[in-house]
């Protein structure tokens, strides 16, 4: 398959018509994740009802979120904005008492320009709850980089130091979760198998196994993970200081980056992330070379890793798929893929940020290289219409899309996997590889065993779109 | 600002793409955020549609604030009308849209200089009307618009089919049950010799429209959707209509004799009377069914319904008509339209709920303890977290309710569907109580049935051992009692003798 090959990746731009989950989705795995918080969407019926039916049953499970649903008095600012969030927020701190009140602001909030930067410290100051705003809206964002916003926003409320003892061992939780209710002295003890090194923060919200897990991954190369951006708990955000080194975990958190940067004087270390046996050897491999540490037993790591792996690999090798593009994993995800023996026409993308993504596109193309198999084409901001019929024309093996693609194109004989079910299905890391593979492979594997009844095409041949 | 957790229904645009995308060849264009085309997953998922949802978005990102969206918005429409030749695109505003004050009917305008197919503006406003409303004027206005232009180019049919015939209005995508309602209505007009001149808007094409006319009346199964278009389609052309709702054996044989009246009075001299003595005595078994000893252990059971006015309305006729079931309260969510509900079910219920709070609706469920509930989606996780049963009778609901198999609501077989679904729910609750009476289930901690706080009152080892003893499916109210005893008494502790004192003093 050595076809002539670009020598550098080739990006795109089409028109924005693609289907994506509005950003305000993020409050699903965000409250979730900060146990003490409590989101409050600031919007219309229309938010409300996305979050009802794509949270599905997690909405009966008294969630620690809400809409603060605008009526027509709001829009034409017969109502005074400040009163009624005072009144909301009260309500809230009455029925559910949270450390920290998130406000997502959307489309409407933005267009009727409600202040809410600017009202929130005030109301802060007078309900004595840290109000975080985060404008996680349709107009100018897709999906996970609602998380973005969020995380961004909460970099600012990072402590600079902290003085008093008892609430440092509160900042202290990674510690304490690594060390399973471990006595102190013994705790201490282990600290000198650290090597000596700035202290390191890494952001992006992850299942807490998942956190553990790549904690525990780093500790082996003797780096000392000294916080994390979410914590799992509002009042134990990570302490930030000038000179501290932050690294991302996953490829849609540029905002969050920036503001490390720019606000908290952090230093970004820019690597593919931790996505798959490749991503999480480079990962772990960039930051020892920052610290200065030469990385123990790695390769050998990953190598158990892809053998644990053969019988998925076998399924997929040599075959085809395609990105329609929707949560900004799309990358990633390609890159472990085609290390995996497929190949990959198109990427779709919402959104390409080619710095705060260069580690990783540069794994990317090294990849191809390394597995002979030509570049994708990287689509931004994708056309799902035009998309369609570049399908048809290459019939990949594979569609990675959003649901409202995926039946029809099931219908029509095309194999497709829900792409969201990667944004919260656990990625991350050497130990969570397998369950990428369990996802890519489901539908190639159901297939397989129903190929025989010869229903493949379940459309009349004039429905083509 | 309202504080809100769940909606019962959804905001006015779903109702617009719900009508846009039932028909055949028609595309939805929205003017909306990116992100918005939601209701596309949600088609595409609950109806496991197998084609193309026939909705794209014209997005308003930052360039159309700073510059409107006339070109984006004409430019798109076009596009459409190239690519999938559809008879009509309906340009579908949204809450932004609302906001933004474009112009929308001057690109429609615009747009329409351009483009083969026709092109409409929804007139709905986000702020003013919610999904179900949407959903009656959007199909009122596609209609009308067609009658119009055939008549302006003279295409309008006279005269009537030449034996009786309907049309039926308003089945839809993401209705509730609504393709095995239509065609088991379908089934019912064969059986009644009456010939279904057109069915809108599921599956019709905008051509169909015109000939509406033709038939001798029309037939509206549902409260929330269609009645607009009737009401045009009477001031038209005078055409009667029959808004009763064939949910029931009653409300079936009150439907079936309206539309006989209607036909004789064209003179059509039907008679119908036996086939409603037939279906209902030996063929349909809901009516063999309320004389049964299964159904005579439910007399007397309570029931609480909430959904929206037409199944709702339909359930507690049913449940306290046909079944002798006690309806101790009966709700809807159609605020807009809560005077036709009372009406409706007054003399059916002890209690009517007028609510979109779905928290007045569970605490109402909680306070009263019903034996069973039959609600939407909202009401059966009530139920679960009260140990109750419950039947879903209305939207919003989940892929569950959009069965492969044929579950009918509406018909002799809707009755039939009716009485397993509320015979199953009863007796699955009964079944859970005579468990553990005999002590077959492990002992369990005992839920307190209010759906907010714990008790701050002590129970003493002996009283707690002693309550469980209580059958499950009093001892909710027992407790509660118990615990109302003792708090008017400044106790803090429950003994055993508080518990037979508090079961004395008010019969707990
Ligand atoms: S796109 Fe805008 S209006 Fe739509 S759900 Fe998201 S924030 Fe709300």
């Amino acid at each position: 398959m050595t076809v002539a090959q670009p020598d550098a990746l080739n990006f795109d731009c089409e028109t924005g018509n693609y289907h994506t989950f509005c950003p305000i989705s993020c409050v699903a795995w965000l409250y979730q994740k900060i146990e003490d918080s409590f989101f409050l969407v600031i919007g219309t019926k229309t938010c409300g009802y996305f979050l009802q039916n794509a949270m599905g049953v997690m909405i009966f499970a008294e969630p620690r979120y809400a809409m603060a649903e605008l009526e027509e008095g709001d829009i034409s600012a017969q109502l005074n904005d400040y009163e009624e969030l005072k009144r909301l927020c009260l309500q809230i701190k009455r029925d559910r008492n949270p450390s920290v009140i998130v406000w997502i602001g959307t489309c409407t909030t933005e267009i009727i320009k409600m202040d809410l930067e600017g009202l929130a410290p005030k109301l802060e100051a007078e309900i004595g709850i840290p109000i975080v705003v985060a404008r996680a809206n349709g107009l100018d964002y897709a999906f996970t980089q609602g998380e973005d916003t969020v995380l961004a926003a909460m970099a600012a409320r990072c402590p600079s130091k902290v003085d008093n003892e008892a609430e440092k061992a509160e900042r202290n939780a990674i510690q304490r979760l690594l060390s399973f209710g471990r006595k102190q002295e013994e705790v201490a003890q282990e600290s000198s198998e650290y090597v000596d090194h700035p202290p390191l923060v890494l952001f992006g919200s992850l299942p807490d196994p998942v956190v553990t897990q790549l904690t525990l991954e780093l500790k082996k190369q003797g780096i000392k993970v000294s916080g994390w951006l979410p914590a799992k708990r509002y009042t134990e955000l990570p302490i930030l200081e000038e000179g501290y080194y932050v690294c991302g975990v996953n490829p849609f958190l540029s905002r969050t980056a920036t503001a490390l940067m720019r606000r908290r004087k952090c230093k970004l270390i820019g690597a593919p992330f931790p996505i798959g046996p490749d991503g999480t050897r480079a990962w772990i491999e960039k930051i020892c070379s920052v610290f200065g540490v030469e990385p123990q037993g790695l390769a050998d790591r990953e190598q158990q890793i892809w053998a644990s792996l053969e019988d998925y690999l076998k399924l997929i090798r040599g075959k085809s798929i395609f990105f329609m593009g929707d949560n900004l994993l799309e990358v990633s995800l390609a890159r472990f893929l085609i290390r995996c023996g497929m190949t990959c026409p198109e990427i779709g993308i919402p959104y390409m940020d080619k710095r705060y993504q260069g580690a990783e596109l540069a794994l990317l193309e090294q990849t191809c290289q390394e597995m002979g198999v030509p570049l994708p084409r990287i689509v931004e901001k994708p056309d799902n219409y035009n998309q369609i019929q570049r399908i048809y024309e290459l019939q990949p093996d594979l569609v990675i899309t959003g649901m409202a693609h995926a039946n029809p194109l099931e219908a029509r004989g095309i194999n497709t996997k829900w792409s969201v079910e990667f944004t919260f299905a656990q990625i991350h890391g050497f130990t969570n590889a397998r369950d990428i593979l369990e996802l890519v492979t489901r539908p190639l594997r159901r297939n397989l065993a129903l190929k025989d009844l010869g229903w493949d095409k379940l459309v009349k041949e004039e429905a083509r779109v | 600002m309202k504080l809100a957790y769940w909606m019962y229904a959804g905001p006015a645009h779903i109702g617009t793409l719900r009508i846009a995308s039932s028909f055949k060849n028609v595309h939805a264009i929205m003017h909306a955020p990116l992100g918005d085309d939601y209701f596309n997953v949600m088609r595409s998922m609950l109806e496991r549609e197998r084609d193309f949802t026939p909705v794209t978005a014209s997005i308003v990102d930052r360039n159309v604030l700073a510059r409107g969206s006339q070109e984006k918005v004409v430019d798109n429409i076009t596009r459409k009308d190239r690519e999938e030749h559809p008879d009509l695109i309906v340009l579908t505003p949204t809450c932004t849209s609302s906001i933004l004050q474009e112009d929308l009917q001057n690109f429609v305008d615009r747009a329409q200089i351009e483009v083969q197919g026709d092109v409409l503006l929804a007139d709905v406003n986000h702020y003013r009307v919610n999904e179900l409303q949407a959903a009656d004027r959007t199909l009122a206005q596609i209609v009308q618009f067609y009658i119009e232009k055939a008549r302006k180019k003279g295409e309008l049919p006279q005269g009537k089919t030449e034996t009786p015939s309907v049309n039926i209005l308003g089945i839809t995508t993401l209705g509730f049950h609504n393709q095995h309602d239509c065609r088991e209505l379908r089934q019912l007009m064969a059986d009644l010799g009456i010939e279904v001149n057109t069915v809108i808007p599921a599956g019709a094409t905008v051509h169909e429209l015109k000939t509406l006319p033709r038939a001798w009346f029309n037939l509206v199964p549902y409260r929330e959707v269609g009645l607009m278009a009737a009401e045009y389609l009477k001031t038209e052309f005078a055409m009667p209509y029959v808004d009763i709702t064939p949910m029931g054996v009653v409300e079936t044989a009150r439907c079936i004799r309206a539309i006989q009246k209607l036909l004789n009075a064209q003179g059509a001299a039907v008679d119908y009377e036996n086939f409603i003595d037939t279906q209902t005595r030996f063929v349909s078994q809901a009516a063999w069914f309320s004389r049964s000893i299964d159904c005579q252990n439910l007399t007397g059971k309570r029931a609480v319904v909430f959904g929206d006015n037409t199944h709702a309305a339909a359930m507690t006729k049913v449940l306290a008509r046909e079944m002798g079931i006690h309806v101790v309260l009966s709700g809807t969510y159609c605020k807009y339209d809560a005077d036709w509900f009372r009406e409706q079910v007054s003399e059916y219920c002890d209690e009517v709920l007028i609510s979109d709070d779905n928290a007045a609706i569970g605490d109402a469920i909680a306070r009263l303890e019903p034996a069973a509930i039959f609600g939407t989606q909202m009401e059966r996780h009530v139920g679960k977290r009260l140990d109750i049963p419950c039947g879903v009778i209305a939207a919003p609901i989940h892929i569950q309710n959009f069965p492969v198999g044929y579950r009918p609501f509406l018909g002799y077989e809707g009755a039939n569907q009716i009485v397993d679904l509320v015979y199953n729910s009863f007796t699955l609750g009964m079944e859970d109580h005579l468990l553990e009476i005999f002590g077959g289930h492990d002992t369990k901690e005992v839920i307190t049935k209010s759906v907010s706080a714990d008790s701050d009152l002590n129970w003493t080892r002996e009283a707690q051992a002693e309550l469980n003893k209580v059958p499950g499916f009093v001892r909710g109210k027992v407790k509660r009692n118990t615990e109302k005893f003792a708090r008017d008494r400044n106790l803090s502790e429950i003994t055993i003798e508080v518990l037979y004192a508090a079961k004395e003093a008010i019969g707990a």
